[in-house]
């Protein structure tokens, strides 16, 4: 695969003595969906600008297109595109005249016909003129894409393009990255909902306290991260767990009140039938069932701890 | 797509959006930015032309009323330029947009090119209007027009850069108005804007010499009348040296990224 961005040994330690990024080296394929998954305070935004050049990092260099981020950055930025998590625009400008500002900022000289195509794209088109402190937020955050997307970049960045946005503005986020990507763009976004990046992403990149602890097609990410987990309440605490159950991963817990079995979502069988009938047979009798996801959390340290295994 | 070109050395068009952001945003508020400074002056004129001027009646030679118009314009020409600057700078840290000119292809310098073009250039523009307001009020000459023009341009520049330093250093709106309000205005008006500081008592006089604005009104009233307190080359000196002063700092601003970037 042809790589589009590279960062190598690139970290960040504030002046602070915080340290919000430990050394990475990721490489980022043209032409895909790449999204770096983790929750709040994972380093995901702190990765991007140093990227984007908004942030100075401690060690590491970052290559775009193959001209160094840091000491040729005029050829570097002006292949990137940046929508950030919060939604900061000029109040008092109309969508048009913020969106030719960008184009003339990343250094390109005006081309209406693309830009009033970018506006269309995004639904903003009717709105062009319209002051932007006048927009709902779903609709800022959309100027704020196409500022991003003036100077025809080929690379975009959509830090939690999702965050505090409703269902219906969601799926048309989607769409358009989807459209985008068609079109030859490469797409970096941050997300700290797992189906975000199971929706939209080709490949991902796991981080967690700064750290990356894995990058994966998503496909076999979504195959260890699919557990989830059933917990059974009982109507009458067991004191030990039948040796007939022992062919599921179930375990006792809450002085033998609850029965927690963990099973794999995206198997064909997740053995839910056949245990709930197994119950009925040892005559165990339930009152509730509640069956959830393994937390984000979770599945951080479950997977830190399976890197340190290794 | 042509990310792999290899971008010009100069970003002008970048310069050109800032320059032409912040001259709109001046736009916006037309009223304020030049009704203001008209009115001001007017009432100088009334205050201290009419009514202290009627006992003054000339200074070297120089009718009191036209002897306090190259004062007046400095007076607007450092708070105006310090003003627009420093917001100007202060506006996207204060809104968040600043992410956007730091991940631009736009150098340090193209920044400032930009931002303090623009700053100084609605000073200058303050400046003249200014000086046709007091033409309606007071006969004026200016005997070096090239010279006043150059020092309108000069100190307008210089004093736009340290406002943009104030907008980079200023955490909060009030820090943008605590420099102007407790260095600028009092310096201005110790700075020999309404009188000569021949006529200070000592040691008055010498305490003067040491105020920046003194060089810079009497440079300014040296180009309208051909005489000021100190030699013209002393006044443009001291000019250059707070200017070079300045881009130092705004140079170094850069370099460290202080209060910019982490």
């Amino acid at each position: 695969m042809d790589s589009i961005l590279s960062v190598a040994g690139v970290s960040k330690t504030y002046a602070s003595g915080h340290h919000a990024l430990q050394p990475i080296d990721l490489s980022i394929n043209r032409g895909e969906i790449f999204a770096l998954l983790g929750p709040n305070g994972a380093g995901k935004t702190t990765l991007i600008s140093i990227i984007c050049g908004i942030v100075t990092p401690t060690t590491g260099s970052v290559t775009v297109l193959g001209h160094d981020a840091l000491t040729d950055f005029r050829s570097a930025r002006r292949a990137i595109g940046l929508v950030p998590q919060e939604l900061s625009v000029d109040m008092f400008e109309t969508v048009i005249a913020t969106v030719r500002f960008s184009r003339r900022l990343f250094g390109r000289g005006a081309n209406e016909a693309y830009l009033e195509q970018v506006l269309r794209d995004l639904s903003l088109w009717d709105k062009r003129n319209a002051k932007i402190m006048e927009l709902s937020g779903g609709m800022k955050r959309r100027v704020l894409i196409a500022k991003a997307l003036s100077h025809e970049p080929d690379i975009l960045f959509l830090d939690e393009p999702t965050a505090g946005v409703d269902v219906a503005l969601r799926r048309d986020m989607w769409k358009l990255v989807h459209r985008l990507r068609e079109k030859g763009t490469t797409i970096i976004l941050t997300t700290h909902y797992i189906e975000e990046a199971e929706e939209m992403a080709d490949r991902v990149g796991v981080i967690n306290k700064g750290q990356l602890i894995l990058v994966e097609g998503k496909a076999e990410l979504m195959k260890k991260l699919g557990k989830r987990q059933m917990l059974i309440s009982l109507q009458e605490p067991l004191a030990t767990l039948p040796t007939e159950l022992a062919e599921w991963d179930v375990a006792l817990e809450n002085d033998g009140k609850t029965l927690r079995y963990i099973f794999d979502a995206q198997a064909e069988h997740t053995g839910i039938p056949s245990l709930l009938r197994k119950l009925a047979e040892l005559g165990i009798g339930f009152k509730d069932l509640e069956t959830s996801k393994s937390s984000l959390e979770d599945i951080f340290v479950d997977l830190v701890e399976k890197k340190d295994a290794a | 797509m042509s990310g792999t070109h290899k971008a010009p050395a100069i970003n002008v068009n970048g310069i050109w959006a800032i320059y032409r952001f912040e001259m709109a945003r001046g736009l916006r508020t037309l009223w304020q930015s030049l009704v203001t400074p008209v009115i001001t002056t007017s009432l100088y004129f009334v205050v201290f032309g009419g009514a202290i001027g009627s006992r003054i009646s000339t200074v070297g030679g120089v009718g009191y009323g036209s002897f306090i118009v190259p004062g007046l314009i400095m007076l607007s020409l450092l708070t105006q330029s310090i003003a627009n600057a420093s917001i100007g700078i202060y506006f996207p840290k204060f809104t968040g947009t600043m992410f956007e000119l730091l991940s631009a292809p736009v150098s340090a310098m193209e920044m400032v090119v930009g931002y303090v073009g623009a700053a100084a250039t609605k000073s200058i523009v303050i400046g003249l209007i200014i000086l046709a307001t007091a033409a309606l009020f007071v006969p004026l000459q200016i005997v070096h027009p090239f010279a006043m023009l150059a020092f309108l341009v000069l100190t307008s520049v210089t004093f736009s850069l340290f406002g943009f330093i104030i907008g980079i250093w200023a955490k909060g709106f009030e820090q943008l108005n605590f420099i102007p309000a407790l260095l600028i205005t009092p310096l201005t008006f110790l700075g020999g804007a309404f009188y000569s500081i021949d006529m200070l008592p000592q040691p008055w006089r010498t305490v003067s010499l040491f105020n920046p604005v003194v060089y810079l009104v009497s440079g300014f009233r040296w180009a309208f009348f051909d005489k000021g307190d100190v030699s013209v080359g002393l006044s443009l000196g001291v000019t250059a040296l707070f200017l070079v002063l300045c881009l130092g700092v705004v140079g170094w601003i850069f370099r460290s990224g202080w209060r910019l970037k982490n």
